[in-house]
């Protein structure tokens, strides 16, 4: 485990947004945790509980009310523009949208040539040549033609401009990808597409992911590591096969026995957890455990005060009470 | 007494475009029960909404073209392509009622809640406003909303997205309908909201006796509500059967791919999943034969030339496709898929 090299460290990080006149939105608050090298990472929560937000402020599309973000041993808040653009050459964002993400005037060779021509990759005489035949390369990869360079997103389907938004964001060779529901606005046909390439991408290039996503199978399936999420905070953290083995915190229990099995004879038997209610709104959250308003099990403690985020056994962190 | 509630035969459905004619349905057969709960599955684009648009008469209506020849919607011995606006307008919210994909875009904003439901309420019953006010507060209690009195005031943007898709339950559910249509209810939904709202259909059809016919792309939220599955790919019925043959027993290769390209929380990490190659054909040029034939892995040469007929497996299953042909090659397809009769346990 200690061969594991760290390549983003995330330390106490907070988003505050503010909303009307003095009220806070913490959509994030107080999140720590690290991203190895080479490893997908998943991020998963009901909407609403701050996951995007953590993606991006990561990213540096935000920045942090508090806290750090170290990539390599900096921190990427502190960055000037120069170092930012620096930056924005190893880490990129696949987005959720397929439809919103890509400019509709824009070719799709133009689209994913954009970061080519922003970081001046190739120089000299035969850097169209190079970046048309990069661009090329790109389109076999994500398994689209060369004749659609020069075509415009509107001509494609859902599943083909996700390619288009994976094709974009490898373009200038990043070695950390922030993948925000890339998945969840296609068809569970094309989704196993979608995944299988970004499996097979990681698999060729040594990616890192931070995948983000609502749907537990999947995370399951692609990560590495899993981080829950709940109304801002980090309520679990674990190894993905730790956390569907043994799942700790009342919530995670919980949204795992919510999700649909495509069995019919299992989901006859199967005991749900009931979560009642919807999340809670962020603005001005309750004092205590976040999750203590929905949760059976909470006891007056969680009504009172915040549990500490620790490690209960190797690797396996958990935010509550009534886990010793 | 006759089970029957509603009968679908041969429903053709295309729509003129600047491209040329869509055929987005063609010839779609299948019948509902009494308390039966009917899934119709399939990718977007398969017709599915369309269909059940259709079956409530909400398609717009120069630009649709529904065959009428030798086809037939039949609720309960009336066929409602016959019937003209003012009394489709009668049928739908006392007989079918149908709820959307997205509640936020298909209620109305200006509008309060109690009054978006009272209103069908009162157009269709002989009742005053009052009396249909206390229907509506019945029905908001119905599916569970907390404080119904004070949310009979409140405008659909006061409500979360659970609660929204439970207000236009209590819309549709307001007349008492025979047929509910549910056309994605969840899909917008987080899972913990989807399993409440999955519980509530299934309960309220229970204690109400309705007909159910559940429009969705994900097999997972049908597994535990739903009796019979036909799945629909470009516009027709390639498969149908009861849960249990269409999740352990499949005959159409495209069931079998949509199972298989779920990830199961038992399978390994980072495997490869199985995954349809390409995307469904264009209706406006429908391919001649199976219209599944240029994704399948098992196809053959009729498949290109010749459309199957549904073959029938058992009183319930029926699947539309050649590889069940005494004369197919089946050299290399998996047994399950071709196994005839005997359904495998797990």
């Amino acid at each position: 485990m200690e061969s594991k090299e760290v390549l983003i460290e995330v330390k106490n990080l907070k988003k505050y947004f503010k909303v009307g006149r003095k009220q806070v939105l913490k959509a994030v608050d107080n999140v720590s945790f690290n991203i190895y090298k080479g490893e997908t990472l998943g991020l998963v929560g009901e909407s609403g509980c701050g996951k995007t937000t953590c993606g991006k402020t990561i990213m540096g599309l935000y920045d942090a009310t508090d806290g750090e973000v170290i990539y390599e041993g900096e921190n990427i808040h502190s960055f000037n523009t120069q170092e930012k653009r620096e930056f924005t050459k190893k880490a990129q964002i696949i987005f959720q949208d397929p439809y919103s993400s890509l400019n509709p005037r824009m070719t799709v060779g133009d689209i994913i040539g954009e970061g080519i021509d922003i970081h001046h990759i190739y120089k000299g005489a035969n850097r169209k040549k190079e970046r048309q035949e990069k661009i090329f390369e790109l389109l076999d990869t994500v398994g689209l033609n060369k004749e659609h360079t020069s075509r415009f997103p509107h001509e494609f389907s859902g599943g083909q401009r996700q390619r288009i938004g994976i094709a974009r964001a490898l373009a200038i060779n990043p070695n950390f990808i922030v993948c925000d529901e890339p998945i969840s606005a296609l068809d569970v046909s094309i989704q196993a597409q979608v995944v299988n390439l970004l499996i097979e991408l990681q698999r060729e290039r040594g990616l890192t992911y931070l995948f983000i996503a609502h749907d537990l199978s999947m995370i399951k399936h692609i990560s590495d590591r899993v981080g829950v999420m709940y109304l801002g905070g980090l309520v679990e953290f674990t190894t993905s096969d730790e956390l569907y083995r043994n799942p700790l915190h009342p919530y995670t229990q919980a949204l795992l026995s919510a999700i649909p099995v495509p069995d019919p004879e299992e989901e006859r038997v199967k005991k749900r957890i009931p979560i009642d209610g919807e999340i809670p709104s962020p603005i001005n959250p309750p004092p205590g455990c976040k999750f203590a308003s929905r949760c059976s099990l909470a006891i007056d403690k969680c009504k009172e005060k915040m549990p500490e985020f620790k490690e209960i056994s190797h690797e396996h962190f958990v935010a509550c009470h009534l886990v010793k | 007494m006759n089970n029957r509630l509603l009968e679908v035969k041969n429903l053709q459905v295309s729509f003129n475009t600047y491209a040329g004619t869509a055929q987005a349905v063609r010839g779609v057969d299948f019948h509902l029960n009494r308390g039966e709960n009917l899934a119709i599955v399939g990718e977007s684009g398969c017709g599915k909404t369309v269909t059940s648009k259709a079956i409530m008469g909400l398609l717009p209506s120069p630009q649709t073209i529904i065959g009428k020849e030798n086809s037939y919607i039949n609720l309960e011995g009336q066929n409602l392509l016959e019937l003209d606006d003012d009394k489709m307008a009668e049928i739908r919210g006392r007989d079918i009622s149908m709820i959307f994909q997205d509640p936020m875009t298909s209620l109305n904003p200006t509008m309060k809640i109690g009054e978006q439901i009272s209103e069908s309420v009162f157009l269709h019953n002989n009742i005053s406003k009052e009396e249909a006010r206390k229907v509506a507060l019945n029905m908001l209690e119905l599916v569970r909303i907390p404080n119904a009195k004070l949310r009979m005031n409140q405008y659909p943007f006061e409500f979360s997205g659970g609660m929204r898709q439970r207000a236009m339950i209590a819309i549709a559910l307001a007349c008492n309908p025979k047929i509910l249509i549910a056309d994605e209810p969840t899909t917008a939904l987080d899972v913990t909201i989807q399993a409440q709202i999955m519980d509530l259909i299934s309960d309220l059809q229970k204690e109400l006796n309705m007909g159910v016919i559940l429009v969705t792309h994900d097999l997972g939220v049908v597994a535990s509500v739903s009796h019979r599955i036909q799945v629909m790919y470009a516009g027709q019925i390639v498969e149908r059967g009861t849960v249990d043959e269409i999740f352990y027993n499949p005959k159409h290769p495209y069931t079998f791919a949509l199972l298989k390209s779920v990830p199961k929380l038992s399978s390994n990490n980072k495997e490869t999943l199985y995954s349809l190659t390409g995307t469904p054909p264009d209706l406006i040029n429908p391919p001649k034969g199976c219209p599944f034939a240029a994704r399948c892995e098992f196809g053959m040469k009729i498949c290109r030339v010749e459309e199957p007929k549904p073959m029938s497996f058992g009183d319930t299953q029926e699947a539309s496709c050649w590889l069940h042909d005494s004369r197919a090659d089946i050299t290399g397809v998996p047994r399950e898929l071709i196994s005839r009769g005997e359904t495998y346990g797990k």
